[in-house]
């Protein structure tokens, strides 16, 4: 078979599909919010283009954490607080933007250092008013933090739920101290009221298409990217790990330095989540760090299907549009029932998530070779 | 209980006036009093002339004379109740029932004398009246009350006290109040000019001997022209206070950290069955002790409208209330949810999270998102002293309970049939099943346990803890943390971890702030698991993972 219809060794055919589907809607979304008059029935207001935009982050947080959770069997409980680290550089970025435009009209000093009363930036703002400098940082601060965890935890082999509890008290603590004023983080408010990012208004209509479209770039890039990433020998080892990791040592593997890269990656596409997020939401604050936002993201992967990838994207746009459209209006008080249930629902009925079971129906009707380039079926990590 | 409300409300004057007056209307003469009463007639003559300047003379005789009837008459003073006669310079004091009685004599008098006025008080008089119930309290019957008088004095250090004292001392009996009372007048020298050398430094040595802050106070204040051997005296005095000072605050610290540790263990201990021992990664288990607390919310609810004189009791009553109710749930929870997911660790995670959402929104629903107020009885109020230490009986309590509730767990698992069964099951599922064990049973029975465990934590933190809907959030980390630390599977390594992480978080505290403090903490368990990633106490086996 494989020598009459050569299979896409990279992407596969539901890979194609995904692809399309995201860059579509990166092209589609801005047309239908333009060339549309508000009237007309395909309009596609603005805040909802940037509604979009926020799922596209989601979308690409909830890919790097399948990208551990599905393929070396890691499952990080403090992923927000790599989203969130990487939302903060580049909320950093957009305070400096403010300049003299705030309310105290400070030149330099952001409204609540001035309200805090210091007189010069902390060190560890410095820099942050050149963009290319914050963009290394969305990249470096959580990639460090990875790197500097994953170091010792994998190095001293913690695995299965205790790397999950130390990963909950990682964001747990993060949390605590991103909420003291002190830390030169705005403290509990946050960083908000940006005006501009590269010189664009933050505001205007034309800013949110293009974040919008580099959301959906994003995404697409990290699909790619993970794609590639399981699909190598290195994801081969990465996915035998998840399965047997002492056999894998055994065979001579260094198996700690395989899930330190994975995992060093998979906290820098999270922070490049967290970057494009904030300008589109408009503020970033220390509850981006708390532990139940991590277990949240864990719940879009395994209902869109862990071990996917497509599923941790499709899970993540699913979950919060249903949170979206649940939480405003008459069943908003039902809306954590639901979430609850669906929490419940998924693991007991639903164990390989969505795209998971769809993989599973399709290759039961197919019935000969494994149709999406043979992965081995996820299984559970323990 | 009525007394401390009182003392509360009124001012400290006010209040020792009226016990004045009803123990001297009720009780025996005090022993103080013993023998010829001696003669009050000339600053009685005083007062009957209602001019402010024989007033305060006849407060200052009044608080020396040592007459039984001197305390009444003040506070007849301070309440406007003292009544003379301008025509017959008689004296008397009206009862705050109406009547008259003779201030000389404490007599009821039938008929009033004509033209009965108040003795008149102004704002000297009112100092002056502050200071004589302070003297008199010196001599009061009311040990206690001698005490606290003699603390007063020591703390106001106030030089026309020392003849009140003196003659106090004379009197004194009791052997507490007399080292208070010498205190107290040691106090009063060291800052006294004129003392000769010798008597001070012999009041330094007195001071120094006590060792509290106030003492502390005392012997700062000795003036700047002393001789260099009182100085000498007294630096060496405050060195030794300073020490025994600082270990008295690390004594503090490790009662505050056993006192944060039993709440941890509490609240942990739950956690330790359906997590160290059955393996489930229980992130409902904080919505338990939430729901513990709110079943004592109900219960103290229900005893206040049918039966409040049960108050007392509530909490001993919400215990097995809670028990039940919380692990009748954790039975429904196990049979609906977790049987299925048995050996998938990390999606017991998924479920149980999604459990504690809807038992959240469940109680938020019925009792709406704000806290709840619950009752602390009796006694588990107040406090009491322990050398330099402060000790409230309602941490006490919940240090005691929390023992209580691990030894009572101990001995469930160790010398019951069902905790060698939960056991067995634990060790070896198939192996017990091959013996005769209903493992499905035994499974649901002690996730029941580890729930209804976690219920009566919630009892007792409902009194040192807001009862919201997100009471058990914040909880559930910390648990979590203690039974890592500790060691999973091994009940004593919950109870030494619990108690570490509570002392190391107090003693922190005083260093780096609370919040700091507890981050430091966090990282530290963090990098604690790196060394021993099994935690303290890890179960011994040949087994490898995976």
């Amino acid at each position: 078979m494989s020598t009459l219809t050569p299979q896409p060794v990279l992407l596969g055919r539901s890979g194609l599909v995904f692809l399309g589907v995201v860059l579509g809607a990166a092209v589609l979304v801005p047309l239908l919010n333009l060339a549309t008059s508000p009237d007309s029935a395909l309009h596609v207001p603005t805040y909802v283009v940037s509604l979009l935009g926020k799922y596209l982050t989601y979308a690409l947080l909830a890919l790097s954490v399948d990208l551990i959770w599905g393929y070396v069997g890691i499952l990080s409980l403090g992923h927000g607080a790599f989203f969130a680290l990487g939302g903060y550089a580049m909320g950093m970025y957009l305070m400096r933007q403010i300049g003299p435009r705030g309310v105290y009209g400070d030149p330099v000093l952001p409204d609540f250092m001035v309200f805090l009363n210091w007189k010069e930036l902390p060190w560890f703002w410095h820099g942050f008013d050149l963009f290319p400098f914050a963009a290394l940082m969305v990249l470096l601060a959580p990639g460090i933090l990875a790197l500097v965890f994953g170091w010792f935890a994998f190095r001293s082999r913690v695995t299965g739920v205790y790397l999950s509890i130390i990963t909950q008290a990682m964001t747990f603590a993060l949390l605590l101290a991103f909420f003291r004023n002190d830390m030169g983080f705005g403290g509990n408010n946050g960083l908000t009221d940006f005006k501009d990012i590269l010189g664009f208004n933050i505001q205007a209509d034309g800013t949110r298409l293009v974040l919008f479209v580099l959301s959906a770039l994003a995404l697409a890039l990290g699909y790619v990217l993970c794609r590639f990433l399981v699909r190598s020998h290195f994801g081969k080892v990465l996915i035998a790990i998840r399965d047997a990791e002492t056999r894998v040592r055994f065979t001579g593997y260094r198996a700690e330095n395989y899930k330190l890269v994975a995992f060093v990656v998979s906290a820098m596409l999270a922070g490049i989540a967290g970057a494009l997020y904030v300008p589109q939401v408009g503020i970033i604050n220390p509850g981006e760090f708390s532990p139940a936002n991590s277990i949240e993201i864990i719940v879009w992967v395994a209902v869109g299907g862990r071990g996917t990838l497509i599923g941790a994207a499709l899970g993540a746009v699913l979950v919060n549009y249903a949170k979206t459209y649940f939480t405003s209006g008459l069943l908003a008080p039902y809306w954590l029932f639901m979430l609850g249930g669906l929490f419940v629902a998924v693991t007991l009925f639903l164990p390989k998530g969505i795209v998971g079971t769809f993989y599973e129906w399709r290759d039961r009707r197919a019935s000969a070779t494994p149709a999406d380039g043979g992965l081995p079926e996820p299984k559970p990590a323990e | 209980m009525i007394s401390r409300g009182l003392l509360r409300r009124l001012g400290g004057v006010l209040f020792l006036a009226l016990g004045l007056l009803t123990a001297a209307a009720t009780l025996p003469r005090p022993a103080l009093a013993q023998g010829a009463a001696p003669d009050i007639s000339a600053p009685l003559a005083q007062l009957a002339t209602d001019k402010y300047d024989d007033t305060e003379a006849a407060l200052g005789a009044l608080s020396v004379s040592g007459s039984p009837a001197a305390a009444g008459i003040v506070a007849a003073l301070a309440d406007g109740r003292l009544m003379y006669s301008p025509a017959t310079k008689q004296v008397l004091i009206k009862t705050p029932e109406g009547g008259l009685t003779d201030a000389a004599t404490g007599q009821p008098v039938a008929e009033a004398p004509p033209g009965l006025k108040a003795v008149r008080v102004n704002n000297r008089i009112r100092r002056a009246i502050e200071a004589a119930s302070g003297t008199l309290a010196l001599v009061d019957a009311d040990p206690a009350k001698r005490l606290a008088a003699a603390s007063a004095v020591m703390r106001s250090r106030d030089e026309a006290a020392l003849p009140a004292l003196d003659a106090a001392l004379a009197k004194e009996s009791d052997a507490r109040v007399k080292s208070a009372l010498t205190l107290a007048r040691a106090s009063i020298l060291i800052g006294k000019a004129g003392v000769p050398d010798a008597e001070r430094i012999a009041a330094i040595a007195t001071v120094g001997g006590e060792g509290n802050q106030d003492a502390l106070a005392v012997l700062r204040s000795v003036p700047a022209d002393a001789s260099p051997a009182v100085k000498q005296a007294a630096q060496g005095a405050i060195a030794g206070i300073e020490r025994s000072l600082a270990i008295w605050a690390v004594g503090q610290n490790v009662w505050y950290g056993v006192s944060l540790g039993s709440v941890l263990l509490l609240a942990a201990i739950g956690l330790a069955i359906t997590f160290g021992v059955m393996g489930v990664i229980n992130m409902a288990h904080g919505e338990m002790v939430m729901l513990g607390a709110y079943v004592t919310f109900v219960v103290q609810e229900a005893i206040r409208t049918y039966n409040p004189a049960l108050f007392d009791a509530s909490l001993l009553i919400a215990i097995p209330v809670a028990f039940l109710f919380t692990g009748l749930i954790g039975v429904v929870i196990e049979r609906t949810v977790i049987r299925f997911l048995y050996g998938r660790a990390l999606e017991t995670l998924l479920a149980t999270w999604g459990i504690s959402l809807i038992l959240q929104q469940a109680i938020r629903t019925m009792f709406g998102p704000t806290n709840r107020e619950v009752g602390a009885p009796s006694w588990m109020s107040g406090a009491f002293e322990l050398g330099q230490l402060s000790i409230t009986y309602g941490r006490l309590w919940i240090i005691v309970f929390a023992m209580l509730v691990f030894v009572a767990l101990l001995a469930t698992l160790r010398l019951t049939r069902i905790g060698l069964e939960m056991r067995a099951v634990t060790q070896n599922r198939r192996m017990a099943a091959s013996m005769g064990i209903r493992t499905n049973w035994v499974d649901a029975m002690t996730f029941g346990l580890g729930s209804g465990i976690a219920g009566i934590a919630g009892v007792a933190l409902s009194q040192i803890d807001n009862v919201s809907p997100n009471l058990g959030q914040s909880y559930i980390i910390d648990s979590f943390l203690v039974v890592v630390f500790g060691g999973v599977g091994n009940l004593w390594g919950t109870l030494v971890g619990a108690m570490s992480l509570g002392i190391a978080n107090k003693m922190l505290e005083p260093y780096a702030g609370a919040v700091l403090g507890k981050i430091a903490l966090l990282v530290i368990v963090i990098l604690f698991i790196q060394k021993r990633p099994r935690g303290l106490f890890a179960l011994k086996g040949r087994a490898i993972e995976a």
